[in-house]
């Protein structure tokens, strides 16, 4: 044959493959829409967050990858470095303005750290995306009069609907928890630190408000520096002021290990007790033996207490990743990847023209979750994004693992 | 008093680890009149071996972490410690310093910088990106006590001043009286003249090398079992802080880095105790600020006298 015809059948050939091609790969009909996470990837976070990734693949392919005929792709999101070792203000950033840029994402699962959503929220909500987060618990996100005074609109700017929704119960719940908690066992003084993080003071703040309505005395509040070597001289001062109790609101990665062992040593009969930023298997590997006896809020329930769904979510969890036990946050990662599909099935069947109206339709659903029946158990959001779920525990270390103690009211 | 006297020996006994990396810091510009911006990361990497030692002897040897029997084989793996600290440190010399040696001054600071990231990325692959407790084969039973009952201090600080003042007593004995130690100050004096003199400039200078890496890994092994933790950032954390007590004292002077880094190590601790603890970074560079400002050279440095 000559060129010409070669040529000729070569593109009669591709347009009859691309015709072919066009939309259908998988069980949906409808193309291919995206769902990202943006977690710390990197850090002493990973062990966790490797779970919570695991959860969302699980939830994914429980459906099949498919939710209202569209075929949906999840990415995996890093929002640390590895210099840092936990989230990066610019990575969050970087990770959100690409959500936004990208045409087929629906959702955003995440963040995990609450100073990293504090960043997302705006750029998402100028895009009308909706944000589902599985562990961000800072009270001023979602709720007015929890925080500072321009919160939580000053994440809404411009009159943009509400985009960000939680599965997990916020610290202004957790914090009363843990002061109610301090009470019961007894505490009279406490002495309140903090690792001047959103999060950790957030928290740190509320247990400060909320103490001495349950009868505690605050003997002192500080503030640590996360990148300090050690803490001998702050324990010497906290010692000094003999406290019952001592309360740190933080996370694992700004050195809260570090700090445990200086307070133990100087300080071996006080109680220390600290909120779900240190619920995590890393913060035990660094505090050693000073972690033995913490008391730990978290602002739900361990994923062995979970009943009905929540129990067959552990068994097929622990089935396909045996060598990834579930932590704190595994079963909330799965729920919000739950939510979100649940989510996209219902816009899908409002027929929505375009991906624009179809990441509004989706924002919409998820904001109409009403008795949503999940592993966490049966659940609304509210007006404000948040879960009406709102039992809390507490949590013991024992033998150098967590161990569940009690429900807080 | 009880306090005030608790919180100075915490100031000296952090200190005195300070000083024992400021050293390192000094000893180098001295004769290279370059920042080795990787011995902290040197510094790191002798808390790595001392993590490993510690894992070997308790997990791989089965000696139980709290015997007395495990802290003696710790202290024993020292010289082992701070011979393979010495030897990186000297080859990291050869390998990045010494083929920049007659280049223009920015290029081995440059390559220190670049050393420092490769270090600290090799420790991020050792240890992994956590930090992480230490088999705890420090005892910290308390030895001395107040008048009040209150605990002073314990085993664990004595065995940080028994390992670091030692270290610093013998290194100046060798700078001041052995020929060796001649011929490290002529060679930080002059160069060229000590090599005109007959001094093997090369060997001396690899010797620097290797007596600062040596001092990091001790201070490495001491960090590593008295604050009891690993992590591939300590070089970060600690090395601005014994830089800034090197610069204080006196940049190139060694009774400078001393003084510097217990200076530096008692107004942390001071900070710490009676102001708060957010102040401590603020005070300590505010007054590296004012020193330099005041004194340029540092505190104790001799005044630079012309070069014709």
């Amino acid at each position: 044959m000559d060129k010409r015809k070669i040529g000729t059948l070569a593109a009669v050939a591709v347009l009859a493959l691309a015709a072919c091609s066009g939309g259908s790969s998988g069980g949906g009909s409808k193309g291919e829409i995206e769902v990202w996470s943006s977690l710390p990837r990197q850090g002493s976070s990973k062990g966790q967050t490797d779970t919570i990734v695991n959860a969302i693949n699980m939830a994914l392919a429980e459906k099949n990858n498919t939710a209202g005929g569209y075929t949906i792709k999840y990415s995996d999101k890093d929002d640390s470095t590895a210099a840092a070792g936990k989230w990066d203000e610019a990575t969050e950033i970087k990770n959100a303005n690409d959500a936004v840029a990208d045409d087929k994402l629906v959702a955003y699962i995440g963040t995990f750290n609450s100073g990293a959503a504090k960043l997302s929220i705006p750029i998402l909500c100028g895009k009308g995306m909706v944000m589902v987060s599985p562990a961000n618990t800072y009270p001023g996100l979602t709720k007015a009069g929890k925080g500072e005074a321009d919160e939580p609109d000053k994440y809404y700017p411009n009159g943009c609907t509400r985009n960000y929704f939680r599965v997990v119960a916020a610290d202004d719940l957790q914090g009363l928890a843990g002061a109610k908690w301090a009470a019961k066992l007894g505490a009279k003084n406490v002495y309140v630190l903090d690792d001047t993080e959103l999060y950790g003071k957030g928290i740190a703040d509320v247990f400060n408000k909320e103490a001495p309505g349950q009868g505690l005395t605050v003997l002192g509040r500080d503030g640590i520096d996360g990148k300090a070597t050690d803490y001998k001289a702050l324990a010497e001062k906290i010692k000094a002021t003999n406290p019952d109790l001592v309360y740190f609101g933080g996370i694992t990665q700004n050195n809260a290990g570090q700090l445990w062992r200086d307070l133990r040593d100087a300080m071996p009969n006080v109680k220390l007790m600290g909120p779900d930023g240190i619920l995590e298997d890393a913060w035990i590997q660094a505090a050693g033996e000073a972690a033995e006896g913490t008391y730990i809020t978290f602002g739900g329930l361990p994923a062995d207490k979970l009943t009905g769904k929540g129990a067959d979510f552990l068994k097929n969890y622990n089935a396909k990743y045996p060598n990834n036990p579930p932590q704190a946050y595994t079963a909330y990662g799965y729920e919000a990847a739950g939510t979100v599909i649940a989510a996209i099935e219902k816009a899908a069947a409002t027929n929505p023209a375009d991906m624009s109206a179809l990441r509004a339709a989706v924002l919409k659903a998820v904001s109409e979750t009403k008795d949503y029946e999940g592993a966490l158990g049966k659940w609304s959001f509210n007006q404000e994004g948040d879960t009406s779920l709102t039992a809390m525990s507490g949590n013991i270390v024992k033998d150098g693992k967590f161990a569940f103690d009690s429900v807080v009211e | 008093m009880e306090e005030l006297v608790k919180a100075l020996t915490i100031g000296v006994t952090n200190g005195l680890i300070i000083a024992l990396i400021a050293i390192g810091y000094t000893l180098v510009y001295g004769i290279l009149e370059l920042i080795n911006f990787a011995h902290a990361d040197v510094f790191m990497l002798g808390t790595a071996f001392t993590y490993f030692a510690t894992e070997l002897i308790v997990h791989g040897i089965g000696i139980p972490a709290s015997s007395t029997l495990a802290l003696v084989v710790t202290l024993l793996a020292l010289p082992i410690i701070m011979l393979m600290t010495a030897t990186i440190n000297a080859s990291i010399e050869r390998l990045a310093y010494r083929p920049l040696r007659n280049a223009p001054r920015l290029a081995p600071l440059i390559s220190a910088i670049g050393m420092s990231f490769v270090l600290q990325n090799i420790g991020l692959l050792l240890l992994g990106p956590s930090q992480k407790a230490v088999e705890p084969v420090l005892p910290r039973t308390d030895l001395v006590f107040f008048p009040s009952g209150a605990a002073w201090f314990g085993v664990d600080e004595m065995i940080v001043v028994g390992v670091t003042v030692p270290l610093l007593l013998a290194l100046r004995w060798f700078v001041a009286s052995t020929r060796q130690g001649k011929a490290m100050r002529a060679t930080a004096q002059d160069r060229e003249a000590s090599g005109l003199m007959g001094i093997d400039v090369n060997r001396t200078i690899s010797l620097t090398f290797l007596i600062a890496g040596g001092l990091a890994g001790a201070a490495g092994l001491v960090v590593a079992l008295y604050y009891g933790q690993k992590f591939f950032q300590y070089g970060l954390q600690f090395g601005l802080l014994s830089f800034t007590a090197a610069v204080m004292g006196g940049i190139g002077n060694l009774t400078g880095a001393t003084l510097g880094g217990l200076f530096v190590g008692i107004v942390a601790a001071m900070s710490d105790r009676f102001i708060e603890a957010k102040w401590t970074s603020v005070i300590v560079f505010s007054l590296l600020i004012l020193v330099l400002i005041f004194r340029p050279t540092g505190l104790l440095a001799e005044q630079q006298s012309e070069r014709a």
